[in-house]
């Protein structure tokens, strides 16, 4: 990898940790988007051979610092939605933009869900589908988010 | 494999505590990702405090020196029934009370996950803060420190689903344990004798046992009392006293074991 790169996307995983501690007010704080579940996928679908599982995992293990939750919770999540990622990231990028909206859905469905179940685990009440909230809110961002890093990426030749 | 590793992370973070000092450790990497995203909220603040009429600050000022002074009067009336208080423990044997030292800290951020009430502050073990210090506002106690950092610490509110707080009732001293319901504005008081003395109204002061918190501090007002025959026990909702959600500077109150109610 080009050091212009890895300035990039060091650059972008920093903004989505700022974003996923961003003070809400606390009834939309079911809403948020999850920002680094979104930024996996796209990273790991606009390349595929240099970011993978490990990237997830490093990225979700520095979340779960930065937001106090379970020390590993992030990383698992992520890194789940890491490997599923690649296994389709061909059909991700030929799908139409309504297809890839779903299918973000989908992922970042799987990632609130590990999440969840770790959260069970620590014996946090969870009021029923609630968790799966970020995942419509990251799909419906999706649109807007992937569009404008692929463009940035374009001009900072990012490949 | 890093799936493994990251379940063995939960598993040691969920089941021990070997991973606190780490945390504790990194807290001053934490600390800045809250203070950005803080920093729209504080301009605005500062920007409020900057554009103020003249007039303005002069009404608080004058709001202010009022206030002052019915509080000096009461902390004057304050002073001579605390030297009352020290001759009569003194006459009665009982332990001492060990003076309170409180700092003050401000708020720098809120935990993101909607399901704990957590909140971090800008004070760590370097100002004396330590885990266990509880943590409270003018008009109650809001929770305690979990973790802390050099020169920031997380708080856990009491109002935390995961939190309990010895309390007892101020007209009638019936002890009872308020538990945190996870939602900002409610502790409950669970298995209460159906007999017990609890009425709407009543104020709940923190009863020191447990030795994590010291007594006497405001908890909450019960608001409402569920006595049903057929349960074995009553429960009582409670309102929390400290402002949860809208204190932006909070008292830490540090060197106030009461050694007399035994330790953890």
């Amino acid at each position: 990898m080009e050091a212009n790169n890895r300035w990039f996307i060091a650059a972008t995983v920093l903004v989505a940790l700022l974003l996923a501690v961003m003070p809400l007010p606390h009834h939309w704080l079911w809403f948020r988007p999850s920002f680094t579940a979104l930024l996996v996928i796209f990273w790991i679908t606009r390349m595929p051979q240099n970011l993978g599982v490990g990237f997830a995992w490093l990225v979700g293990l520095v979340e779960d610092l930065v937001t106090g939750a379970t020390l590993g919770s992030h990383a698992l999540a992520l890194a789940v939605l890491a490997y599923f990622s690649l296994l389709t990231y061909r059909r991700t990028r030929a799908f139409n933009p309504a297809q890839q909206l779903l299918w973000v859905f989908v992922l970042v469905g799987i990632n609130q869900v590990v999440g969840n179940w770790v959260h069970s685990l620590a014996g946090k009440p969870v009021p029923g589908l609630t968790f799966l909230w970020p995942a419509i809110t990251s799909a419906l961002l999706w649109p807007w988010v992937a569009p404008w890093l692929n463009s940035m990426a374009g001009r900072l030749q990012v490949r | 494999m890093l799936g493994l590793v990251a379940a063995a992370l939960i598993a040691i973070n969920l089941y021990t505590d070997w991973l606190q000092p780490l945390r504790e450790r990194l807290a001053g990497f934490v600390a800045p990702f809250y203070w950005i995203t803080g920093a729209p909220e504080r301009v605005g603040d500062w920007a409020g405090e900057q554009w103020r009429t003249r007039e303005e600050l002069l009404e608080e000022n004058s709001r202010l020196k009022r206030q002052l002074l019915l509080l000096e009067q009461r902390s004057q009336l304050l002073a001579a029934v605390k030297a009352e208080n020290t001759q009569l423990k003194e006459l009665m044997n009982s332990a001492e009370t060990v003076d309170e030292r409180l700092l003050v800290a401000q708020i720098i951020g809120v935990s993101p996950d909607p399901l704990e009430h957590v909140l971090l502050i800008d004070k760590g073990r370097d100002d004396g803060v330590d885990v266990g210090t509880p943590i409270m506002d003018a008009s109650g106690l809001l929770g305690q420190v979990i973790e802390a950092g050099g020169s920031s610490s997380r708080v856990l509110l009491i109002t935390d689903a995961s939190h309990a707080i010895p309390v007892q009732v101020l007209r009638n001293s019936v002890r009872a344990v308020a538990e945190g319901t996870g939602d900002l504005y409610r502790l409950k008081l669970r298995h209460l004798a159906n007999t017990s003395d609890i009425r709407e109204g009543d104020l709940l002061l923190s009863s020191g046992l447990g030795g994590r918190f010291p007594a006497g501090y405001p908890v909450g007002e019960v608001i409402s009392v569920q006595r049903d025959p057929g349960q074995a026990f009553a429960e009582a909702e409670v309102q929390p006293r400290g402002r949860m959600n809208r204190s932006r500077f909070v008292l830490a109150v540090i060197g106030d074991r009461d050694e007399g109610l035994g330790s953890e």
